[in-house]
């Protein structure tokens, strides 16, 4: 199929950027997303242009590395996936596809797609870890009996990989749900309940300073994240967080 | 309390939840225009006169409207310049509905309404009451209380009645959203939230439904008559 | 006369780690605050060796090429990580787990390593539990297995189809900790271009920042390598698209010896080849052959009618099927060891009965599964003579639990819905068992740099098991290195800082710079991808599933012209000022084109067959496994240490006699 790609280009973070137009053709069905855009670099590299440079790694769905503002939607129009699991028969021939970094204050970007996600790095610094000790010298696996639906709960908010749709998605460009994950990870476990309070208020506050907006309950963040991860999390936070917070 | 995104957004949807109550109870109230007068006339003096509920109640919820309009102006800000550069292609409508995505807009439209409002009731009710010194609430003409007049006399404009049909189709989209996502603010999202967003959902459309038919009804009884 | 020094401790294999603890030297956690050790690779080995590092109370730096150590490969792995915890009562041991090891490795493994790895395997299980990593459970809430192949019991623990990214997420929230504590110092974003050397020692690493394209000098007192495999000289393989051995060929060149560079791990269930513009496979977890099953059409008709799109392949009755596994490997049936079950699937294909378009793909059918599961539900739930439907639905309802997210991942690649057609799969090029040499302790041959994980080449033999990596890894990193790099590091209290002014660092420096601008004045014909294909389809057909002398020595050739041709003519655009992917890229194809070539020449001095290695030359010629893989126990009964000299064809072989005490040595049989 023949496509028209509409790219934002940017030389780097303090450049001003601008989108481009590149037509493209021989694009099959069967190719994903970042295949398309190899095809479209190989094409401007033999043309002695600056190929697009945008964030992949796996390629298999779960780094987390690719981004993507793909047609408006995070990860383009398919639901459940990234980028890179995105395959060119979504689209048909003659569309135009619109393709931009992931846009949020928070993660400013460093050239064309490319942006940088340390922010949320520094949430997870913050406090989304169990302060136990590496050196093994812990009791054994199974005495801590863990239920298995707070098990499996636990387990589907640690899917998160980090990628930043939900912040993408979010109008207001929030952090919450990737945020409430990982609190919502260890509240669920009877391990992590020992530091509930102070790593819910750390997390949270890192999250603020990083300069997230608000949670105003849209629901973007749900619809677009590629593992699925419910918004029952935020409401978790948000208790976890006020409980806390009553604590003092 | 509004030091952290989460507590601004707790502060938001309590503030919310109290003006969804106040707006149920003023819904009520308003019904007796319809179906009883004479209710709605004790109902309004009592209101208007009651000292609780004039030196108390009512700075509460004037500090509740104020509150959640700054509160939902400065949230609005703050997520503008979340995102300092926005998308050239942005497809809102693939995952939020409307409603969610444009609470300033129905907002905006809710707090022009409320300055009619105060325009139109609050303001010649302070006049009448404090500044001509009248608690009566009685009709100058004598014939009993004159809240039931007024009010009929109010809907007698197609303007304002245009106005306020526009006005509370905008609360109910405010209230679709609103209502329904406070209790995911506060944390409340478990097996019990399926039925309780039902209902918020029933209630974010019978109240300003009901209120757009009180001031039909008034309008039309009067070209009737 | 060789310099391989092993340094296995003396002493009965259960006993050698436990003893080796206690006599090696300490740091005193006083003398810890004035250490710095730099960890390369933030994935499992990584990134659990930085955390414990870090903790003990090292100053540690990591590096890794992803913008977050959470990214590193280690993320992809599925299925699960083994531990001989014998929770399920089958008989597992740590004996057991250390013995199916160094049989499913084929008898290319130390003893001593992998007795340690079952040694430490159990811990490793507390200790991520402990941390929070949210493996599967069962309803009474204590921890659920499931079985893996070559294996006869059920070890392997799993967090759905993604353990490999929860157990990553574990290690990487242990570093978050000790960056919050001050005690790492991420550098993201950057790639180690040469380990530099002070006295014969490593002493620190030369980087690129990825963002600025600033080459940075970063010392140390000691060089922890975890850098993963090198499984992209295939271009096509599951490896991440980055995973590169550039970091580990530095340290070659520099002197650390690189062991068995041709022992590759070829994984039988991977999504195949679509087109020629495959950028990278897909892998579908080993756990998968639980309960599918592997077949092709018996009769080639019907093979050729599929692949016309003249049939669908439920329409083949049981009878018209070739479940080729279970008929070859009765005892093992669709659980054989990863090599055995790729090469079968070569085989088929060779002979014209696979099933896809390019006829490299044979079926993995879970029917018989979701029938099964389908019936024991509806007993459970009390349901007299349940609809076929029901069973379905009960029976779909099992798997997806248990592989929900792998059916949906096939789904999106193939387009077609693995519930109600049976999956294709091939095999692909998924890990490699060979790596940087490295001593007991886990050091390389230069003093200072140690490997760890998939970069080195210890535990796995000539093939790895199922669920192993991920062992391998959280052991070296948690367990191993911690002890052992102390032991180098108590030498160095008195050391002082070490100084990036010097002339090593400049040489070192030099050298980095020399090569970028060699890189970005290529004459421009060729992109670098065009170059890593080309050195790709020479790898798999040459050094791939099945090799030979002259394919081999072929090989050797094509690739050392490829190289010249390479730097004469590569292309790569921009400048080296900022991010340039290809000139990132440009850099690790340059050191997979010196590898590939190290790769068939090992592979072509080890003229027997083993464990993934198969040599067409070596096979059965008679009896029960005839036609099978031959191992030569008498003349290769060693590993090939390889030691830099200029071009990879003069690099000089150094043998590693296996000892083998505890193991009988016996042909694999999984028949």
């Amino acid at each position: 199929m023949k496509l028209t790609l509409k790219i934002w280009r940017q030389e780097n973070a303090a450049a001003k950027g601008g989108i481009q137009s590149y037509p493209i053709d021989g694009i099959e069905g069967d190719m994903s997303f970042l295949e398309m855009l190899d095809v479209l670099n190989e094409q401007l590299i033999s043309k002695g242009d600056d190929p697009v440079v945008f964030d992949h790694d796996c390629r298999e769905g779960i780094c987390g590395s690719c981004s993507l503002q793909i047609n408006g939607e995070p990860h383009g129009p398919d639901r459940l996936i990234t980028t890179c699991q995105l395959h060119m028969r979504m689209f048909k021939d003659g569309d135009t596809i619109t393709i931009e970094p992931f846009r949020a204050a928070a993660f400013p970007v460093i050239k064309d797609l490319m942006v940088d996600r340390t922010a949320f790095d520094r949430i997870q610094q913050a406090g989304g870890y169990i302060s136990v000790n590496t050196s093994g010298n812990t009791i054994d696996a199974n005495a801590i009996p863990v239920n298995k639906e707070d098990a499996d709960e636990s387990f589907n908010a640690a899917t998160c990989i980090g990628c930043g749709a939900c912040v993408a998605a979010c109008k207001n460009a929030s952090a919450m749900l990737f945020t409430a994950a990982k609190v919502s990870q260890f509240a669920l476990l009877p391990q992590g309940k020992v530091e509930a309070a102070t790593r819910v208020l750390n997390m949270v506050e890192q999250m603020d300073k990083e300069g997230f907006g608000n949670c105003t309950n849209t629901g973007a963040c749900e619809v677009e994240c590629p593992k699925g991860i419910s918004l029952e999390n935020i409401a978790r936070m948000n208790r976890e967080y006020l409980s806390a917070s009553l604590k003092g | 309390m509004t030091s952290s995104s989460i507590a601004r957004k707790f502060a938001m949807a309590l503030s919310g939840l109290f003006l969804v109550l106040f707006l149920g109870q003023h819904f009520t109230i308003n019904l007796t225009s319809v179906i009883a007068p004479d209710t709605f006339n004790n109902w309004s003096h009592f209101m208007g006169t009651n000292f609780l509920v004039q030196a108390v109640l009512q700075p509460v919820l004037i500090f509740g409207v104020v509150f959640h309009f700054i509160m939902g102006f400065i949230l609005e800000l703050q997520n503008r310049r979340a995102r300092n550069v926005g998308y050239a292609s942005y497809k809102g409508s693939a995952n939020a509905s409307w409603a969610s995505r444009n609470m300033i807009i129905s907002g905006l439209v809710i707090l022009a309404f409320l300055v009619l409002h105060f325009i139109d009731f609050w303001i010649p009710e302070l006049n009448i009451k404090y500044l001509q010194g009248d608690m009566s609430g009685l009709l100058e003409s004598g014939g009993g209380y004159r809240y039931h007049e007024e009010l009929v006399h109010k809907f007698e404009s197609h303007l304002r009645v245009i106005a306020y049909v526009i006005a509370f189709v905008l609360l109910a989209i405010h209230l679709w959203h609103g209502f329904a996502s406070s209790f995911q603010s506060v944390g409340f999202n478990n097996k019990y939230s399926k039925g309780l967003t039902s209902f918020a959902k029933v209630y974010a459309i019978v109240i300003p439904v009901g209120f757009i038919f009180i001031a039909l009804y008034h309008h039309i009884n009067h070209l009737i008559h | 006369m060789s310099r391989l020094d092993s340094k296995i401790p003396e002493g009965p294999l259960a006993e050698k780690w436990t003893k080796h603890k206690n006599s090696i030297d300490l740091v005193n956690p006083a003398n810890k605050r004035n250490i710095d050790v730099i960890v390369v690779g933030t994935g499992l080995a990584g990134g659990s060796a930085a955390a414990t590092l870090a903790e003990l109370g090292y100053n540690v730096k990591t590096f890794c090429y992803q913008d977050s150590p959470r990214r590193a490969h280690s993320i992809a792995a599925q299925g699960g990580i083994n531990a001989a915890k014998n929770y399920q009562g089958d008989g597992d041991s740590t004996y057991r787990l250390f013995y199916d090891t160094v049989k499913g490795g084929d008898y290319r493994s130390r003893e001593a390593n992998v007795y340690r790895l079952a040694e430490v395997s159990g811990n490793i299980i507390d200790q991520c539990v402990a941390q929070g990593v949210p493996f599967a459970r069962e309803y009474g809430g204590l921890l659920d297995n499931r079985s893996f192949g070559g294996v006869l019991v059920s070890r392997t623990f799993y967090a759905k189809g993604q353990t490999g990214q929860q157990l990553l997420l574990g290690a990487y929230a242990a570093m978050n900790r000790q960056i919050n504590r001050g005690k790492i110092k991420p550098f993201n974003r950057h790639e180690m271009l040469d380990v530099v050397l002070v006295d014969g020692k490593a002493r620190g690493i030369i980087a690129r920042d990825l963002v600025t394209g600033e080459i940075e000098r970063h010392a140390a007192h000691a060089v922890v390598l975890a850098t993963g495999g090198y499984g992209n000289v295939f271009f096509l393989s599951t490896n991440a698209m980055g995973s590169n051995v550039t970091a580990a060929w530095k340290a070659h060149r520099r002197g650390a010896f690189f062991a068995n560079p041709c022992f590759t791990q070829i994984h039988p269930t991977c999504i195949p080849v679509s087109g020629e513009h495959q950028s990278k496979l897909t892998l579908m977890s080993e756990s998968l052959r639980n309960d599918g099953r592997i077949w092709v059409p018996k009769k080639i008709e019907d093979a050729r009618a599929i692949r016309e799109g003249k049939k669908k392949p439920t329409q083949l009755s049981e009878e018209e099927r070739d479940y080729y596994l279970e008929r070859r490997y009765p005892a093992f049936g669709n659980l054989v060891p990863r090599d055995v079950a790729s090469r079968a699937a070569k085989e088929r294909c060779d002979a014209g009965f696979g099933v896809n378009k390019t006829g490299e793909a044979v079926y993995l059918d879970f029917e018989a599964a979701i029938m099964r599961y389908g019936r024991e539900k509806a007993l459970t739930e009390h349901i007299q003579d349940p609809s076929e439907e029901l069973i379905r639905e009960f029976g779909e309802k099992v798997i997806e639990n248990k592989y929900g997210n792998l059916f949906q991942m096939y789904e999106k690649i193939v387009d077609q819905n693995p519930y109600k057609t049976p999956m294709m799969i091939y095999p692909a090029v998924h890990y490699t068992m060979g790596g940087l040499w490295v001593d007991y302790n886990l050091q390389t041959t230069i003093e200072g740099c140690y490997a760890t994980g998939e970069a080195n080449y210890s535990d796995h033999g000539a093939n790895r098991l199922g669920a192993s990596a991920l062992m391998q890894g959280l052991a070296d990193g948690y367990f191993v290195l911690p002890y052992t790099i102390g032991d180098y590091l108590s030498n160095d209290i008195r050391t002082g800082p070490i100084s990036t002014n010097t002339p090593e660092f400049e040489e070192a420096e030099k050298n980095v710079t020399h090569r970028i601008e060699k890189l970005m004045s290529g004459s421009g014909k060729h992109s670098v991808d065009h170059y890593h294909k080309k050195l790709g389809k020479i790898m798999w057909n040459k050094c791939g599933m099945s090799r030979n002398a002259q394919g081999l020595s072929e090989a050797i050739e094509e690739i050392a012209q490829l190289r010249k041709d390479f730097w004469a003519n590569v292309k790569v655009p921009g400048t080296s000022k900022g991010v340039n992917q290809e000139l990132e890229k440009a850099g690790r194809v340059s050191d997979f084109l010196e590898l590939g070539e190290l790769f068939a020449k090992d592979a072509l001095q080890r003229a027997e067959s083993c464990g993934g290695h198969f040599r067409e030359e070596s096979v059965e010629q008679s009896g029960e496994q005839k036609g099978e893989a031959l191992r030569d126990d008498e003349n290769f009964k060693y590993v090939s240490a390889w030691e830099y000299k200029g071009e990879p064809k003069d690099a000089a072989l150094h043998k590693e006699d296996l000892v083998f005490k505890n193991i009988e040595l016996k042909t694999r049989s999984y028949k």
